[in-house]
């Protein structure tokens, strides 16, 4: 049993701040052949700040995961070395650390936004008194102006990570875990919880380590840099310039996002003009609330238009509709308003209205990657789960093969294909749900940001597979919050408006 | 419930046994829980119909009990923790009853008295053996409970021949509505992999393909 | 808003202990399990149905909550009415079936202990919020709170049903599996959504749990409750109508002398 005492968080703004050290520590996931990680020497003293990079799959996640005593016990893996935070093992320092997990979907506890920001607070004990004022802090800092009982259920991807945020920035940790914090967040949130973390970090002095793919958000924030390499143990690790510096070309190899040596952006090369595929003109697009006829409406007066052999973005902040936009261009959403047409060309003998075509209609002519890739999963292993689509088109079985081998090649998921969908890393995931939409070779593709959580050499890859595809005439409309995405690919960009503000509740609960 | 036994006996390997629930066990048993509840509300509006049609027969209504007790039985195979079977059953009421069924609080205490019948089964087998057999019993464990139950209190003013046929349709239909639909379940379930956190899944997988272990 | 966390109108019952509502409900149903008689049955909902007139629900949902009751209570009674053990006067007979005079009876106090043991139940949980149950559970009943918070994030997460379906629905239908395939098609639709969602809901569990731990819930140290839970003097009145309620029914049959032990 720990020290009870170790859970209360000292009064007042010093927090003893955790140490971690690593001896050949290694683990692996219950069912998987491959270690996860193995081999891991480290010392992180406390206070300090950490950006722990690696490929996609290198183990980042697992390693969090384990610093927050949350990996489970023999049950879920085999651990060998040691894992000690303040000299104890993981398990028994809960509470002493606060981790924020790679997918928001999952990590909403209660049913309001005040309570869910609390709850970490009520585990620590901290007095019924101090709570309240903790939780409109964090919601401050977050940047989530929502009233306390605002329902969570209803709140867009972002919004949903900044709650998770909020949640443990209010335990104010000893130690901060932070696993991909802003890869949903719209380019002024990213900042705006940067600096939050910064903020909470030089008051409380705890110490930090946070995964991000993107180097140049945290690079000044940081210490020290810590790379995983996938093969097992670092592949570099030190003050952070001198690392970006002197392993840098090593580094980017291995799929880091190193600032000075971006990706390559893909070279295109258009075939003129092409055909319109849908025009949308005084779109409004909204979601039919449960037990309600009418939609409401989250965006409005949208027109544009999309042609074959573009790509077209759209960006926004976050809860501004983006998503609920791509549904309805996808045919997967009513419009609420406005009209919505395909070209006589691309409905090819199907309604004029998108939402009205039939599911295997749908198939070659619009793809879709949702923003929660796992809700696309219907199989039991990869390879299965990339044949749905081409057996439904009723291809020639050597074709369905082919499709499928080729796309697990070059998203390199080949060494997944028996793996279970839901088992993969975040960035996997998302490889893997591209790969399921490509597999039709659909005429228009719409993806509900494609490269958020990927390291820079999937990023490329993705993104010269969708150049090519570009230029064979394949339409695209991307939502996103990647920059470099924009400037690689896209030709027009529409951005939708800010959502009406809502205030911060003033009343106490 | 809140158990914190634990038994030296290896169950597979040489892993501990560990009697402790963990907060994944919890949940999860809770949304099986409450998944069951949805289901037993949907059963009891069903039922009222059904049970019209069986009005013309004397007691066979104890055929539709099953439906009321697959959630024990399910829940105990998968956390395969001691309480399981008890917890699952009574959230499962608990839900159909907040979502408002016509039997108001004596929901619950049905759902004890059959979440009992299901625990003692699996208790009596040292919550250590899970096969097709034991999954039956613990379904006709079940039956037997509401079997008594009902013919207590809620036909308490039939006569004997009714009570009779009715108890032997309530063991029948738990064994086969409770026991071996919720074995057919789990099945499913560790199919998917949903179950990669419960030894129930991860023998399931096992058995399913050499390719990831 | 969804099934399970219904939009609650503030009233004087919304803002009562759901402990206390619990208490209710639990006795007078307790009182009126242990007798079968037309008498305490009939009592007992008259004086509830006093009550439901200050519950807070709008007519609408009150009638949609309560529709299972309506359908059920007469079904009870005519099944009761046809193989109820039989006294009296024989007033129809068929085969295995006879009507008596005393079957009539007890069909009719079956009818009035389903209604009087359904309403109230119903009428108090519409009028009560999870997270607010949850709290009473565990700071009133002292219930653990790993089970009580854990219970509460499953029923949240089914709670979720509904959306999720409408997700699950766009996803198939994204991937090509959405319509076709006449009934075999139809069946499958049905089903192959409802076992995703059962699956995925046991994922979200696993994966929630693990978020639930990082937030450092599960270990055994005592937490603290940012929302009180309270018994207030307006509760106590609440638990003594429904300790009234329960002992003017029974007192009533038995000095009616209708009253019937069932284990008697
Ligand atoms: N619960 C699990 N069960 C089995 N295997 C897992 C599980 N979680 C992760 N893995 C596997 O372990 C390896 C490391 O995964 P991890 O999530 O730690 O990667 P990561 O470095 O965080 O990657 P990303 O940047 O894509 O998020 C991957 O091959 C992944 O498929
Ligand atoms: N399932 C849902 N039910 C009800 N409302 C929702 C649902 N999903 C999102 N919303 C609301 O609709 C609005 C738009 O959400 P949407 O997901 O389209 O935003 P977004 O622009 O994609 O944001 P993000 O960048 O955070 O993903 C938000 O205010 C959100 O709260
Ligand atoms: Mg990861
Ligand atoms: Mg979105």
């Amino acid at each position: 049993m720990p020290d009870p005492s170790s859970f209360i968080p000292a009064r007042g703004p010093q927090i003893r701040p955790v140490q971690i050290q690593a001896r050949s520590w290694g683990w692996r996931h219950a069912g998987r052949q491959n270690q996860a990680v193995s081999g891991l020497d480290l010392e992180i003293e406390p206070g300090e700040r950490v950006l722990l990079l690696g490929a996609s799959g290198a183990g980042k996640s697992t390693l969090v995961h384990a610093l927050a005593g949350v990996l489970g016990d023999a049950e879920d893996g085999d651990e060998t070395g040691s894992l000690l935070i303040d000299g104890r093992r993981a398990a028994e320092a809960r509470g002493r650390v606060g981790l924020v997990l790679q997918d928001p979907d999952s990590q909403v506890v209660l049913a309001r936004v005040g309570d869910d920001v609390a709850f970490g607070c009520e585990n620590l004990a901290v007095p019924r008194s101090e709570i309240w004022p903790r939780v409109r802090r964090a919601l401050a800092q977050v940047g989530l102006a929502l009233p306390l009982d605002h329902p969570t259920s209803s709140l867009s991807g972002g919004q949903k990570q900044r709650l998770a945020l909020a949640g443990v920035l209010a335990m104010q940790p000893g130690l901060l875990l932070l696993d991909e914090p802003t890869a949903n967040l719209d380019p002024r949130g990213v900042l705006e919880v940067r600096d939050a973390v910064v903020r909470s970090l030089d008051r409380s002095g705890a110490t930090l380590v946070v995964i991000e793919h993107r180097v140049e958000v945290w690079q000044d924030v940081v210490d020290r840099v810590i790379v995983l390499d996938p093969a097992g143990g670092v592949l570099a690790d030190g003050a952070t310039d001198e690392i970006l510096a002197s392993h840098g070309e090593r580094l980017a190899q291995a799929g880091v996002w190193v600032p000075a040596l971006p990706p390559r952006f893909p070279a295109r090369h258009p075939i003129g003009s092409g055909q319109t595929l849908l025009r949308a003109e005084g779109l409004a697009v909204g979601r039919v609330p449960f037990g309600r006829r009418a939609a409401s409406v989250v965006a409005a007066g949208i027109t544009l238009s999309v042609a074959a052999g573009t790509a077209t973005v759209v960006t926004g902040p976050n809860g501004a509709g983006k998503s609920t936009l791509a549904l309805t261009l996808a045919g997967l959403l009513k419009p609420a308003g406005g009209s919505l047409r395909a070209c006589e060309n691309f409905a090819a003998g199907a309604a004029p209205e998108p939402h009205r075509w039939r599911s295997t209609q749908l198939l070659t002519r619009i793809g879709t990657v949702f923003q929660d890739p796992e809700l696309q999963f219907l199989a039991a292993t990869v390879r299965d789960d990339l044949l749905i689509g081409p057996r439904a088109l009723r291809l020639s079985v050597a074709e369905q093969t082919n499709r499928v081998d080729e796309l697990m090649r070059r998203l390199r998921l080949d060494h997944l294909a028996d793996a279970n969908p839901f088992t993969l890393s975040g960035g996997e995931k998302r490889r893997m749900s591209v790969a399921t939409v490509l597999a039709t070779r659909p005429r228009l593709l719409i993806l509900d940001e494609p490269t958020f959580g990927q390291d820079s050499r999937t990023w490329q890859e993705l993104v010269t597979l969708l150049a090519e595809l570009l230029d064979e005439g394949t339409a695209l409309v991307a939502v996103t919050h990647d920059a470099a995405f924009v400037s690689a690919l896209a030709d027009e960009e529409y951005r939708l408006g800010t959502p009406d503000p809502i205030r911060l509740e003033s009343g106490a609960r | 419930m809140h158990a914190t036994l634990t038994s030296t006996r290896p169950v597979t390997a040489n892993k501990p046994r560990n009697f402790r629930w963990r907060v994944v066990d919890i949940v999860v048993a809770s949304v099986i829980g409450v998944a069951s509840g949805v289901i037993f509300w949907a059963w009891g509006l069903a039922w009222s119909p059904l049970s019209a049609i069986l009005t013309f027969t004397p007691g066979l209504e104890g055929l539709l009990a099953g439906g009321w007790l697959f959630a024990g039985v399910l829940g105990g195979l998968i956390i395969r923790k001691p309480g399981a079977a008890l917890y699952t059953e009574v959230i499962a009421a608990v839900v159909s009853m907040l979502i408002g069924t016509q039997w108001g609080f004596s929901t619950l205490i049905w759902g004890i008295v059959e979440g009992l019948g299901a625990e003692i089964v699996l208790a009596l087998f040292l919550y250590s053996n899970w096969r097709l057999g034991v999954a039956l019993l613990a379904g006709a464990g079940a039956g037997v409970a509401v079997g008594l139950l009902d013919t207590t209190v809620s036909y308490a003013a039939l006569d004997f021949g009714f009570k009779a046929v009715y108890f032997t349709s309530a063991v029948v239909s738990g064994t086969v509505l409770a026991g071996l639909l919720s074995w057919l379940a789990v099945r499913g379930l560790a199919r998917t992999g949903a179950l990669s956190r419960f030894a129930a899944g991860r023998e399931g997988a096992r058995a399913r393909s050499g390719a990831l272990s | 808003m969804s099934l399970l966390t219904p939009m609650i109108r503030p009233s004087v019952v919304a803002r009562l202990n759901p402990v206390a509502k619990l208490a209710v409900a639990l006795t007078v149903s307790c009182a009126l399990l242990l007798s079968i008689d037309w008498v305490s049955a009939g009592v007992a909902l008259l004086l509830e149905a006093l009550l439901l007139l200050w519950c807070g629900l709008s007519a609408r949902q009150f009638w949609l909550r309560t529709a299972p009751v309506w359908i059920a209570a007469p079904m009870a009674a005519i099944t009761t009415i046809l193989y109820g053990e039989d006294s009296g006067a024989l007033l129809w007979h068929l085969g295995f079936i006879s009507v008596t005079d005393g079957s009539a009876q007890l069909g009719l106090a079956i009818g009035l202990r389903v209604l009087a043991i359904g309403l109230p139940g119903i009428v108090l949980l519409a009028t009560t919020d999870p997270t607010d149950l949850a709290d009473g559970l565990a700071q009133v009943l002292r219930l653990p709170a790993r089970f009580v918070l854990g219970g509460l994030a499953g029923l949240r997460l089914v709670g979720m049903f509904i959306e999720d379906w409408h997700s699950l629905t766009l996803a198939r239908r994204a991937r090509g599996v959405g319509d076709g395939g006449g009934l075999r098609g139809a069946a499958r639709r049905f089903f192959g959504p409802a076992f995703s969602l059962l699956v995925i809901s046991v994922r979200r569990g696993s994966k929630l749990a693990t978020a639930m731990e990082a937030r450092g819930f599960g270990s055994d140290t005592p937490r603290t409750w940012a929302r009180p839970s309270r018994v207030r003097g307006a509760d106590a009145v609440l638990v003594g109508i429904g300790f009234g309620i329960a002992g003017i029914a029974i007192g009533v049959a038995v000095w009616a002398e209708t009253w019937s032990f069932i284990l008697a």
